[in-house]
């Protein structure tokens, strides 16, 4: 193989995996979020982010029929609003009715809860949709087609996708690090107690940060939709990874979460050109090597 | 001499607390604080490390797991009040004993943090003619900063949110002698522009020249009270009080 075959292969690959890399990203972003404030290990997240695939999937294609109206499709775009909001909301309920009795306890039951969440979100879809998966037509026309990188035809829909979702996590950062909002959320992490008697409503950041953290797994969710196919177990299949992400990144770390899981992704596209039956447990690799070198991860706070 | 007979010579208390108790848990740290001041005084709490004085700050802003009894800032009650609208709604500046310097902020978003409580925050301008070393620090991370630095910056960020009484703990504890100094005219000067401050301290050198008036806390009462000219003639007293 020539070496330009072999960069081009390599750039393709590592293209496609930049494609995962976004949700890695900003599916660990919003656990790392959750995290940071809360102290509270969300496993409901691939769940929320099912969910949120789900409502864009239902808005499309069975609210109208439901509702008995034939030519009621609300479609991609509005999804993208609608579907974070719903989960950010149902996401609220959680907090607010369920998480916030465990805060005085051991992290491990808060872990309980949302792996319960996650068990009864799961059998829910399972019961009412098809357990393999329910393909999403609802990609908008403007998406489709291909664009050609030079070194590659790309689907311009997966390539909004990194776009989108990148700029997505920049401002995310932007607010956390260099806003008022974020000096908020920083300090309420640091110290809870002083914050709020400085007048700061602690409480409700928790709930609207939690709130917020789940919207983001819902929006990856409606990103999602129209690449693989919406199916009850697809936040199963992804959480394991985040969890991993989250890990090398730093629990906690904002600017952790977002470069690991691009950089995952990558590794993982371009390992399938040297080895691929590797590729998908890469990343594990790379946790196990993380943890023995820098137990707090590659972005984390040591100590 | 009791806190009582002290209020009847007092015009109109900002701040009154009776019969306060406080608890951690299940432990009960506070048995019935009595206190009040005037607005543009200042008191210090006394006492041994342990007897409760800090907690009495604490239990004001609320941060105890349970108080009964009674806070009556400019005649309102705030027993009852939730955490969080204790300091915006009584116009009151916290310091606490460990600075509170959050290390994830930088010296301005640490400045900028708490809220607005009162009309008349101090500018910014003003806020750095009193500690011209802040001015220099800005852009650092909070807790990139010296002792000193950090005490003069948990001092400005109250100051900035026009909060009118001061509750201020420990804060020469460790600090070098000149910064000690520093802080003495710092004080000065807030009691001259009538603030209201409330200062625990182990430093009695520190505070006896400030305060109009001295409450000596043990075992989580007040046990003494001491007016600022009754000082010369109560000495051997609270030198008893205040010996390890």
């Amino acid at each position: 193989m020539s070496f330009d075959v072999m960069m081009k292969l390599i750039m393709a690959q590592g293209m496609l995996g930049l494609n995962n890399g976004v949700f890695y990203a900003m599916l660990s972003l919003g656990l790392a979020v959750i995290f940071g404030l809360l102290n509270v290990v969300n496993f409901a997240h691939g769940a929320l982010y099912m969910t949120g695939a789900f409502v864009a999937l239902i808005l499309n294609s069975y609210l109208g029929v439901w509702l008995g109206i034939g030519w009621l499709h609300i479609g991609f775009w509005p999804a993208l609003i609608i579907a974070p909001i719903v989960v950010g909301l149902f996401g609220i309920l959680i907090e607010r009715f369920l998480l916030r009795w465990l805060y005085g306890l051991d992290p491990i039951y808060s872990l309980l809860l949302t792996f319960g969440i996650t068990l009864v979100l799961q059998g829910l879809f399972i019961n009412y949709f098809n357990a393999s998966g329910t393909p999403y037509p609802g990609m908008p026309e403007s998406l489709r087609g291909v664009v050609n990188l030079g070194f590659m035809m790309f689907p311009k829909y997966r390539l909004f996708v990194i776009v989108f979702s990148i700029l997505v996590c920049i401002a995310v950062w932007f607010v956390i690090e260099r806003t008022r909002i974020g000096a908020m959320l920083r300090a309420g992490t640091e110290n809870p107690e002083l914050v709020q008697a400085f007048g700061i409503n602690v409480p409700r950041m928790v709930t609207l940060t939690f709130g917020f953290g789940t919207a983001l797994a819902g929006l990856a969710g409606v990103l999602a939709a129209p690449i693989y196919s919406v199916s009850p177990l697809m936040g199963a299949n992804l959480i394991i990874i985040i969890f991993a992400v989250v890990v090398i990144g730093g629990m906690g770390s904002i600017a952790g979460a977002v470069v690991t899981g691009l950089a995952l992704g990558l590794i993982e596209g371009v390992t399938k050109v040297f080895y691929a039956p590797a590729s998908n447990t890469v990343i594990f690799f790379l946790m196990v090597i993380v943890l023995l070198v820098r137990p707090a991860g590659l972005f984390g706070r040591q100590g | 001499m009791s806190p009582d007979t002290t209020a009847a010579t007092m015009t109109k208390p900002l701040l009154k607390v009776s019969d306060l108790h406080a608890w951690y848990g299940e432990s009960h740290v506070l048995h019935g604080i009595n206190l009040e001041l005037a607005e543009g005084q200042l008191i210090t709490l006394l006492g041994r490390n342990g007897a409760g004085r800090t907690t009495t700050l604490r239990a004001i802003m609320g941060l105890v797991d349970r108080r009964t009894g009674s806070i009556q800032i400019g005649g309102a009650e705030y027993i009852g009040m939730p955490r969080h609208k204790i300091a915006p709604t009584a116009g009151i500046g916290y310091c606490p004993e460990e600075r509170g310097i959050f290390s994830t902020l930088t010296v301005e978003e640490n400045l900028m943090l708490p809220p607005v409580v009162g009309p008349d925050g101090m500018p910014l301008d003003e806020i750095f003619t009193m500690f011209p070393n802040l001015r220099d620090v800005r852009k650092r991370m909070g807790t990139r900063l010296s002792g000193g630095e950090q005490q003069m910056l948990a001092m400005a960020r109250i100051l900035r949110t026009g909060a009118r009484l001061l509750l201020l703990d420990e804060i020469t504890e460790g600090l070098a002698p000149v910064i000690v100094k520093t802080l003495g005219t710092v004080i000065r000067q807030l009691k001259a522009k009538g603030y209201t401050i409330v200062l625990v301290e182990q430093n009695f050198r520190f505070a006896a020249p400030l305060a109009d008036r001295h409450y000596v806390i043990e075992h989580g009462e007040v046990i003494d009270v001491v007016e600022a000219h009754e000082i010369e003639t109560k000495m051997d007293r609270l030198n008893h009080y205040l010996s390890v």
